[in-house]
């Protein structure tokens, strides 16, 4: 899909459409935190981001499979990751950033962590029961996600002067990305219609108070929302750098599609 | 060892011992350390390392240095006595076959 | 005359078989070489994931990425434990890992090898992991306690990369004209390397003799090398891959197979610093320690506030 995307109409078109996104931002991220392994600050916490990193490709496949068999095309997980070009992908603008320095990772994955853990706290309840199950199964190790994330927060902001500088910087700069996560468009409207969709207009209030509670105990400033926010992710209008992200990704499963790898 | 090295040597995080209850009912396991700033991260960083694969349903942390532990010459005096004590071990007792089991 | 005396009462409790504790008498020999050869040891789980972590963004299925993700992260847990041992002996983390990023500590040269195509991946699960555990296995039984369980430990786990490598190379070698192009130059590649991995040969490896004798070994160089290329020989036979030595023959007199001579040179080159990777994996080891140092220092700085702040409150 692309710009010129046939509008989803059915309950299941609509499923199809909502799963992929969720499942988009998921793998990107994920993609994105695989790359600490091997260069973290410390063991330990190498450890940490691969295990965040292993569970967001998990949530991926998850949903990638499940939006395969409501769509009933024969197509797989490996179809939609490595089939699909930057202009297809249906992930938030955010999550495809470069990885920066830890403080901007760290204050990313609170970011989304928040959003997800109040997001899934809805899609738990939704009226499908094998979503609604994924995503309660899910919840699960998003709360570790997020208490991982949040301890990280408080210990860059109220650590040092420079941690302070840098943490506060990645909110700064992350914080245009974040309009994005609220923005309901006609797929939204119709997945809480058909009852299995959040309302995320409804998930911002709760979200800025969670994060500003944190940000604020972290001696940070929360930066304005009366700023540009960007938007487009959720259409397939991405930065330039999924692109290259997904060129690395896909390269070797596309140049011999005939070979089996799994 | 350069400037950079040697500056940073500092600040090592203080070493934590790991423990873990393998399943319901059952006494906890001395598994390894983990580096750790505090307590709280010693738990995630623990959690990490030695129950990624579910190996733990519990797990406890102690700062390093806050073990105490007897010492290889007390093997004769502290532990010995015991043996000539033979009330204390359970084969000394025979049970019922019945009450052996919990369910 | 004392000192031979404790000597003769350590070598006693080696011979009968027994386990030495951290807080034991113990020569200070056996404690050095035991730090030198164990940090070695979690240098080499560390290092080893930067061969692999390369294709963990270009792995060609989610399940192929997650395997692999799952297994270098499981390096890093191996790492972790073989220092939680190493640690046990007096010495910091901090100082040993210093030791082979700045100073002369060496860690295994299979490490310095380039991944070049996926069934690169492939092959590490199946021979260097394949190695490691002929290693491991030996090791579970060392003298040292606290070493000899992290082994236990870490074995469990490899058997795990073991499988799923050889899995997937034995995919390829019967999947399309590239994936078994691409298998078997990975073998050919890492043959050799893999061979060098149990260390040189017998007649030149000076710390071999005193370890058997410690009980921290119980196998020789060689006779682990030999015992790899009997298991290994058969394994690639039953998926099709070809061993890159032409001299490799079924002993019927022995029961082993023979096998060509190992490029030592090239292996003593690798140990100096002049393998194809080993410049370049300092330099990434070095860039994430010093480039954490600022994330290492927040986290003990707060640590120290938020005590500070108890102490005051009570």
């Amino acid at each position: 899909m692309s710009t010129l995307d046939q509008k989803p109409t059915t309950r299941d078109e609509v499923l199809f459409e909502y799963l992929v996104r969720l499942a988009d931002d998921r793998l990107i991220l994920g993609q994105r935190l695989s790359e600490w392994c091997g260069h973290g600050p410390e063991l330990e916490e190498d450890l940490a981001l691969a295990n965040i990193a292993l569970d967001m490709i998990g949530h991926a496949g998850a949903l990638y499979t499940y939006a395969a068999e409501i769509e009933g095309q024969g197509r797989d997980e490996d179809d939609l990751a490595y089939f699909r070009d930057d202009i297809d992908f249906k992930n938030l603008q955010m999550l495809e950033q470069p990885i920066g320095d830890f403080g901007y990772t760290i204050a990313r994955q609170f970011l989304f962590s928040v959003y997800s853990y109040l997001l899934y706290s809805e899609l738990k309840k939704a009226e499908d029961e094998q979503f609604s199950g994924m995503a309660d199964k899910h919840l699960k190790e998003i709360r570790y996600h997020l208490r991982h994330s949040r301890e990280w927060v408080l210990r860059l902001g109220d650590g040092t002067e420079e941690s302070h500088r840098r943490i506060q910087d990645a909110f700064d700069d992350l914080w245009m990305y974040t309009g994005e996560m609220f923005d309901m468009d006609e797929v939204d409207r119709m997945a809480v219609e058909h009852g299995f969709g959040a309302d995320l207009k409804q998930l911002r209030e709760e979200w800025k108070k969670n994060v500003s509670e944190v940000i604020e105990e972290a001696t940070l400033k929360v930066p304005r929302d009366d700023q540009y926010m960007a938007s487009g992710g959720r259409t397939g209008f991405h930065t330039e750098h999924l692109g290259h992200m997904l060129a690395q990704m896909q390269f070797l499963r596309r140049s011999y599609p005939d070979a089996e790898w799994t | 060892m350069t400037e950079n090295g040697s500056k940073i040597k500092k600040n090592e995080w203080p070493l934590w011992e790991v423990f873990y209850q393998p399943k319901d009912g059952k006494p906890f396991e001395h598994a390894g350390s983990v580096h750790a700033p505090d307590a709280e991260m010693a738990l995630q960083n623990a959690r990490d390392t030695y129950a990624r694969r579910n190996e733990g349903i519990n797990i406890w942390v102690v700062p390093a240095d806050k073990i105490v532990a007897s010492t290889p010459e007390d093997r004769g005096p502290f532990f010995d006595p015991a043996n000539d004590k033979i009330y204390r071990h359970p084969q000394f007792y025979s049970v019922p076959r019945a009450s052996k089991k919990r369910k | 005359m004392d000192e031979q005396k404790q000597l003769d009462a350590f070598q006693k409790r080696i011979d009968n078989g027994e386990t030495i504790e951290p807080k034991d008498r113990m020569p200070d020999r056996y404690r050095k070489q035991l730090i030198r050869m164990m940090s070695q040891h979690a240098h080499s789980e560390i290092v080893g994931m930067l061969p692999e972590g390369n294709w963990i963004q270009r792995a060609p299925s989610l399940k192929r990425k997650k395997v692999l993700l799952a297994k270098v992260q499981d390096e890093a847990g191996h790492g972790l434990y073989i220092y939680s041992a190493v640690e046990t002996l007096g010495v910091t983390r901090r100082e040993v890992v210093e030791d082979y990023m700045y100073g002369n500590a060496k860690y295994s040269s299979i490490f310095n090898y380039p991944t070049l195509t996926y069934a690169d991946i492939c092959v590490i699960g199946w021979l260097v992991d394949g190695a490691a555990i002929v290693n491991q296995t030996m090791l579970a039984r060392s003298s040292y306690g606290p070493y000899a369980r992290s082994m236990v430990r870490i074995c469990k786990e490899e058997s795990f990369h073991k499988k799923q490598g050889y899995e997937m190379l034995a995919k390829m070698a019967s999947g399309t004209p590239e994936q078994k192009k691409m298998a078997q130059d990975a073998v050919n590649r890492w043959w050799w390397p893999t061979l060098m991995m149990f260390g040189p040969p017998d007649d030149q490896s000076p710390n071999s003799q005193e370890l058997i004798r410690w009980g921290v070994k119980s196998k020789t160089n060689d006779e682990l090398r030999q015992s790899f290329v009997d298991m290994t020989v058969m394994e690639a036979k039953a998926i099709g891959i070809e061993i890159p030595d032409p001299d490799l023959k079924y002993n019927h007199e022995t029961g082993h197979w023979d096998f060509g001579e190992v490029p030592w040179d090239e292996f003593w080159e690798v140990i100096k610093g002049n393998g194809p990777m080993n410049r370049e994996r300092i330099r990434a080891r070095r860039k994430a320690y010093e480039e954490g140092a600022w994330v290492r220092e927040a986290a003990s700085e707060y640590a120290r506030k938020k005590r500070l702040e108890e102490e005051k409150a009570s």
